[in-house]
């Protein structure tokens, strides 16, 4: 292979690419841009369907493009497709699920943070088995919790409500975020953290004023995690909440499972996209934050 | 590797045991309530009234062994064990291969990189429901895929693995795959990046090729990543569920059956719950399993040192 | 309002069916597709009528995505405030536990020990002499539906029973139409075996399994003919790759299928369609050998709730689910019956008629829902999606049901 050059060390390895089409450039490229082909089929296929009418669908075809551009889809997806007797599609659950998100993030990502940074630098006697235990309870299914949390947040009486849900969110995304920020945080010299001490500063000080405003990366991999994670939610969301504040992967179910008559794949396929629509912009517009956050928090474990 | 910092007491002169960090303890609480209350409690719990006869409601009517007796006799357990075996296989290798390959050739200071990993990371962002739907229509043998080779002429093309009981599996690993491996070639990537130039500058004075670099040096040096990476597949097969749900319902018949799908359906639709409960159980005990030889390489092993 | 006022209000409720509040009552069910919300909006516009509210909480996916829910609702203690759910003995032990709410007095005042028809039905609301249930519809599972398309395509005869669609399927296969069209669900396999076991080994040996759960009769020749007959329709709908029941009637009435074996529920479907009873398709009750019924169906439950306004308007809305008019318009939707015997169907078409003749008749049969726990169910329902989908000789498919009937309660 060609020149080693030096690279930094957050740079890409390897030689530098050449703009002659050597064999193994091609091969590289050629593989690449087919693996790419295969993550971009569905989103392709996706995009496309919503796009067509009924007719065209069932004329075959599922790769072509749509002869002719409706936006009936996505219109119907939204506002008025029917589950039942309601007809009023996904926007009733946008709603909710922002409801249901924001605080959801924000109590996850804070009692998370808080809980790395005690595990790394405030070890106590027990901290690691209570550490474990999250650890082992982020593999456990989650049907296995279904039915004691129903009786857990009976007796707390918040059963059914957003807060609820709230608390079962922050209560299983804790493990791994809790994990990440405690690599996180165990990466961060210990010089500071002892002069910090030394200076007189407590559990409080040290984290508001050394660890947070250093921890922009994990905060943002913590946060584009549990964005997708609570925003794609259907198990919770659909046991743990109601009719009022179902979040819109509910709302997606029920459109996708209603049947009348046909299949409307197009009207699927739109609700489809309209739901995944958060995740996807937040990923779209962050994939290098979130690579970079990956390599602070999620390898050193 | 973890890089543990001492107790920062240990220089300190020790006061009272339970007031040392006390700031510490008192900010650990929602931590160890948790760590009790939900995944000890309910764990104990379900795995209590696995040993019980209880239907829909749970009740102390004990019967032994019974339910075990029983899921280790039906059929439809054993068939999604082996479907689990399956695609746990599957997914775990090619995951691994497919994400330490991507993020190989993205390391190769390739042009268009981060359009490329944003490529292969964003089926993350969407749901095992989302991707369960796509890709079942993709697939549909009478307008997806099958159905567009045989208009271009190849008449005789079938690919129709989600309405064959033998290939049903193979189906889901397309969509798994397209769905989780981004995120794998996303750590993968991380960990190349973490790999010091200078080990690819001896590399080439020894005249040790690209491909031979990779696996005799490189890799080993991943192994962290690698066990993080195991990890997070491994968790992510165990709970396969929605996937199943959304894209084969558990069909042909049952050969896309898996132990979740089991657990949820005797819960809730049989309503047994100390069937349900017994198969949670046989769950837990194979997390466990999985877990303890890691937990033990990552904490115990290094604790002391 | 005082209590005294409101038990008054409570009783003319009965009667009259109006109230001086409007009040909001959230009800779960899990009806979605078309012919379903159809009938489901028959009993909204109903209780919208009256001045109240109806909430709709629609579970789109089949009982089985539904059912967890419903039941996780009430056990949390934030219950709805009425529930679909099919009776029998799926709400036993919610009643035990005192969560649902007991309709006895409404069931007096409305008379429903007299106008309940077959009795049977509201014997499944009850525990220890209390009702806790209302039934709404009567749903019978021994029905096959043919289409008349397809048989015109095929330059065939409407069959008139199974034999003769047995006999027709080769030539239907020849004129390229599928002979069956067969949901891959192990609940629409299980009917579709309830179904040919009627019609191939006779009453007697079905209420020796269903009814005695006598697991040598599940071993005899009755049941391994039904077992072949199985073997044999498993064939014909080779190549029927939908999932959801209304998807395979779907293919019947663009005549896609030659047949399906499905409820009479499917009927609602035909409607949606606009389709003609003996001029687009045909039904066949009891597959045309045996015409007997099994009188299952849905029921609404309405958990206890601390509100007593809201109680009130519970008692109120199953008073309202059960009058006259509503059982017309709701079953006339949904393509079942009416559970009360007193009342003018003569709009139904000629499907309902035949079930109407038959009930009147008094050939039924219990359903599946009674004489089951969802245990055995579920079990039944997993050999069934295991035998219809996969290779399973009829020998080995048999001695496991004899199994499960065995140990079956």
């Amino acid at each position: 292979m060609a020149d080693l050059s030096a690279n930094t060390a957050s740079g890409p390895r390897g030689p530098k690419p050449k703009r002659t089409f050597s064999r193994t450039n091609i091969f590289l490229y050629g593989t690449l841009l087919l693996v790419a082909f295969y993550y971009l089929l569905p989103l392709y296929v996706m995009i496309v369907t919503s796009l067509k009418g009924m007719p065209e669908i069932r004329m075959g075809n599922v790769f072509g493009p749509p002869v002719e551009v409706t936006f009936e889809p996505w219109v119907k997806a939204w506002s008025e497709a029917c589950t039942g007797i309601n007809c009023d599609g996904l926007s009733r659950g946008f709603g909710n699920s922002v409801r249901i998100l924001l605080p959801s993030v924000f109590m996850s990502i804070v009692i998370a943070s808080i809980n790395g940074y005690a595990l790394s630098n405030w070890k106590f006697k027990g901290s690691e088995v209570f550490f474990t235990i999250l650890i082992v309870g982020a593999f456990i299914p989650y049907q296995t919790m279904l039915y004691p949390i129903v009786i857990l947040l009976r007796e707390i009486g918040l059963m059914g409500s957003i807060g609820g849900l709230v608390l079962v969110h922050t209560v299983f995304g804790m493990p791994i975020l809790t994990l990440l920020f405690r690599n996180y945080f165990a990466s961060v010299p210990e010089e500071l953290f002892k002069a910090a001490r030394v200076d007189g500063a407590g559990f409080w000080q040290i984290y508001f004023q050394i660890m947070l405003p250093m921890a922009l990366p994990i905060f943002v991999v913590a946060i584009i995690l549990q964005v997708t994670g609570i925003w794609n939610d259907f198990l919770f969301g659909v046991i743990y909440t109601k009719p009022a504040t179902y979040p819109m992967t509910v709302q997606l179910n029920n459109i996708v499972n209603s049947v009348q008559g046909v299949k409307e794949y197009n009207v699927n396929m739109a609700a489809t996209l309209l739901t995944g629509l958060v995740p996807l912009v937040i990923y779209f517009a962050s994939g290098k934050l979130f690579v970079r956050g990956i390599a602070a928090g999620a390898v050193k474990g | 590797m973890t890089v543990i910092s001492d107790p920062p007491s240990k220089s300190a002169k020790r006061p009272n045991r339970l007031f040392r960090n006390i700031m510490a303890k008192i900010a650990s609480i929602p931590m160890v309530v948790t760590a009790l209350v939900v995944f000890v409690g309910c764990t104990a719990w379900t795995i209590t009234y696995s040993f019980t006869g209880s239907r829909m409601l749970p009740k102390t009517k004990w019967v032994g062994l019974d339910q075990y007796d029983r899921l280790w006799d039906t059929d439809r357990w054993i068939i999604s064990i082996k479907n689990l075996a399956i695609y746990g296989a599957c997914s775990m290798i090619l995951t691994l291969f497919l994400g330490f390959c991507l993020a190989a050739c993205l390391d190769r200071k390739i042009r268009f990189e981060s359009a490329f990993r944003t490529i292969f990371l964003y089926p993350f962002a969407l749901s095992f429901v989302v991707t369960g739907l796509v890709w079942q229509w993709i697939l549909n043998p009478d307008f997806g895929l099958q159905s567009v080779v045989r208009n271009w002429g190849w008449e005789s093309f079938t690919f129709n693995p989600l309405n064959d009981p033998d290939t049903v599996m193979y189906g889901l690993l397309i969509a798994g795959l397209w769905q989780g491996t981004g995120l794998i070639m996303c750590i993968m990537l991380a960990g190349l990046r973490g790999i010091d130039d200078d080990i690819w500058k001896a590399a080439k004075v020894d005249g040790i090729g690209t491909i031979k670099t990779y696996v005799v040096v490189v890799i080993p040096m991943m192994r962290p990543v690698f066990i993080t990476s195991l990890v997070l597949i491994a968790a992510g097969i165990i709970k396969l569920y929605d996937l199943v749900v959304a894209q084969t319902g558990g069909g042909p018949g049952l050969s896309s059956e898996v132990p979740a799908k089991y657990v949820i359906e005797y819960m809730f639709r049989a309503q047994n719950l100390g069937q349900g409960f017994a198969a949670s159980t046989m769950m837990l005990c194979s997390v466990v399993v999985i877990l303890i030889p890691w937990a033990y390489l990552e904490f115990g092993g290094r604790k002391r040192g | 309002m005082s209590n005294v006022l409101k038990s008054l209000l409570v009783g003319t409720a009965l009667t009259c069916a109006s109230t001086a509040q409007a009040v909001e009552l959230e009800v779960t069910h899990w009806w979605t597709s078309g012919g379903e919300a159809a009938a489901v909006s028959k009993f909204a516009d109903a209780w919208n009528a009256t001045g109240n509210t109806w909430l709709d909480g629609a579970i789109a996916g089949s009982g089985g995505t539904a059912r967890p829910i419903i039941i996780s609702r009430i056990l949390g203690g934030d219950p709805m405030a009425a529930t679909q759910l099919n009776h029998g003995r799926q709400a036993e032990e919610l009643i035990e536990a005192g969560l649902l709410l007991d309709l006895t007095d409404v069931a007096d005042a409305g008379g429903w020990r007299d106008i309940v028809n077959p009795t049977a039905l509201l014997d499944s609301c009850t525990l220890d002499g209390k009702i806790y249930c209302v039934p709404v519809n009567i749903h019978s599972a021994q029905w096959i539906w043919l289409s008349h398309a397809a048989y015109e395509n095929a330059g065939l005869d409407v069959p008139t029973d199974w034999h003769e669609f047995v006999a027709s399927a080769d030539e239907l296969q020849a004129a390229g139409t599928l002979p069956l069209a067969m949901g891959q669900q192990g609940w629409q396999q299980s009917i579709a075996f309830g179904a040919i076991t009627i019609a191939v080994a006779g009453l007697d040996a079905w209420k020796g399994v269903n009814v005695s759960k006598d697991a040598s009769v599940a071993r005899g020749p009755e049941y391994t003919a039904v077992f072949e007959a199985v073997v044999a329709a498993r064939e014909l709908a080779r190549g029927s790759n939908v999932q959801d029941w209304n998807l395979a009637t779907n293919m019947v009435i663009t005549g896609q299928a030659g047949a399906q074996i499905m409820g009479d529920w499917a009927q609602g479907e035909f409607a949606v369609a606009e389709q003609v009873e003996g001029v687009d398709y045909s039904c066949l009750p009891g597959l045309g050998l045996n015409a007997v019924l099994d009188t299952g169906g849905d029921a609404f439950y309405f958990p206890v709730n601390d509100d007593p306004e809201i109680t009130a308007a519970q008692k109120e809305l199953a008073a309202l689910l059960i009058s006259p008019e509503v059982q017309v318009s709701f079953n006339l939707a949904k393509g079942s019956l009416p559970v009360r015997g007193d009342i003018d169907m003569s709009s139904a078409n000629g499907c309902m008629q035949k079930g109407l003749g038959i009930l009147a008749d008094g050939g039924v049969l219990p359903s599946s829902d009674i004489t089951f726990s969802a245990d055995t169910q579920t079990q039944i329902e997993d050999l069934m999606a295991q035998f219809w989908s996969g290779d399973m000789s009829a020998a080995n498919a048999q001695a496991s049901y004899a199994d499960l009937i065995e140990s079956a309660d």
